[in-house]
């Protein structure tokens, strides 16, 4: 495996309101992502304060991890369907994936 | 003073006084799911014990009322709340579906009175959080097809409040008495002490909404108190014609006064994402549910005491 090809891995993070787990789950798999990671999570932002103490105020945070093509298709379509009326934030990063072969690069 | 209600205003005072005493999230998601169940299993024991059939005026009426209780309120949101239709349209719904927990309070209350009721309010309840949702999708939306009713069908009847108080129902139901013996010390002898633990979680949530209170101001907070009064006096008199035991009686005016703040917060932010859910929320939990606990139990029961009175003239 070449240093280039490593490279082009992205890690997805979306940090979103817990309602939306289904409907992501359902965009994820149908936009080729092979896999993600969801855990619970609470925090601030320009929506106020989700505290995660119960079922409507909290936050999910969501990882994908995959090429760089999916990757990127995955975050313009949540960006798309979900900011205008969503709390919502998706950064993305390199990484580097110490399985090799697991994502296709 | 009801201990349980202690409960609640120590967990209100500390939410107020910004205390950082939370409740561990896999608790509250216990607790609440021992509440669910009780509840349900609570009505399928009693409705084992009688005919299925006789209970189709009592259905057939409170899906009525749950169709009726939003387009009453969706009108005077509009007008009066001056909101947006989405907004009057979600808030509509929250208001015509029901809050278990206040369902729970009202059991305790007449619990700890020796009062019984009728054994179809746990079948009510489920029954009557349903229509106001699709009320409200209707008012704000018409007959889009952008509503995925699939999906809202789902998000409603596989979501954790109904899918657990159907399951509860069921299980009373289809279980042999003696078998339920062996667990009733888990659900039934329990019931004050879990619902006590629920309602100081609730109070610190309902002390959570003071600051979007003062952010949207008055008119919120006296729909909160006006609208379940209104409805409490139409469920009484649904109960009173239907010809409910005075508890069961109680119970209706207390489902019909309730606000959801779990099954519709969910459809909602699904099916509705253009509406903002503090509003909704502020509203049901900042001064409904209070109010229902605080005030409006003992309220609706001197209510219904007196329109018997009045209505059967003695």
């Amino acid at each position: 495996m070449s240093h280039s090809a490593q490279s082009t891995i992205k890690l997805l993070t979306v940090v979103t309101e817990a309602a939306l787990e289904h409907a992501i789950q359902r965009d994820l798999k149908a936009l080729g992502a092979r896999g993600y990671t969801i855990s619970n999570a609470r925090g601030e932002g320009s929506r106020g304060a989700r505290t995660g103490s119960w079922e409507a105020s909290g936050n999910i945070r969501i990882e994908v991890v995959g090429s760089e093509e999916t990757v990127r298709r995955i975050a313009d379509h949540l960006q798309q369907r979900y900011y205008e009326n969503y709390a919502m934030i998706i950064w993305l990063g390199d990484v580097e994936v110490l399985r090799p072969g697991k994502f296709g690069a | 003073m009801d201990p349980v209600i202690l409960f609640f205003l120590f967990g209100l005072a500390a939410g107020l006084l910004k205390s950082e005493l939370r409740l561990p999230t896999s608790i509250y998601d216990a607790v609440s799911m021992l509440l669910l169940l009780t509840i349900g299993m609570k009505g399928g024991v009693e409705l084992a014990r009688q005919p299925f059939l006789s209970l189709l005026p009592d259905i057939f009426g409170a899906l009525i009322l749950g169709l009726v209780l939003p387009l009453i309120a969706y009108p005077l949101l509009l007008k009066l709340g001056r909101f947006k239709r989405v907004d009057a349209a979600s808030i509509a719904a929250h208001y015509g579906s029901v809050s278990v927990g206040t369902f729970a309070v009202g059991i305790s209350w007449l619990e700890s009175r020796g009062i019984p009721w009728d054994a179809q309010m746990a079948l009510l309840l489920v029954i009557m959080e349903v229509p106001a949702i699709l009320v409200g999708l209707l008012l704000a939306r018409g007959l889009s097809r952008e509503t995925r009713w699939s999906e809202v069908g789902r998000e409603v009847f596989l979501g954790k409040g109904i899918l657990l108080l159907l399951g509860g129902l069921l299980i009373g139901w289809l279980a042999d008495p003696d078998g339920l013996e062996a667990i009733k010390p888990l659900f039934f002898d329990l019931f004050k002490g879990v619902l006590a633990i629920f309602l100081l979680e609730m109070g610190l949530i309902t002390a959570g909404q003071a600051g979007s209170l003062k952010r949207y101001g008055l008119f919120l907070i006296g729909f909160g108190i006006a609208m379940p009064l209104l409805s409490s006096v139409l469920g009484t008199l649904l109960g009173l014609a239907l010809g409910l035991t005075p508890g069961g009686v109680l119970l209706l005016a207390l489902l019909a006064a309730s606000a959801s703040y779990i099954a519709v917060p969910a459809a909602m932010r699904i099916s509705l994402p253009e509406a903002n859910p503090t509003l909704s929320l502020a509203a049901s939990l900042g001064v409904t549910f209070p109010f229902n606990v605080l005030v409006g139990v003992p309220l609706y029961w001197q209510l219904s005491e007196f329109l018997k009175r009045v209505l059967t003239g003695s």
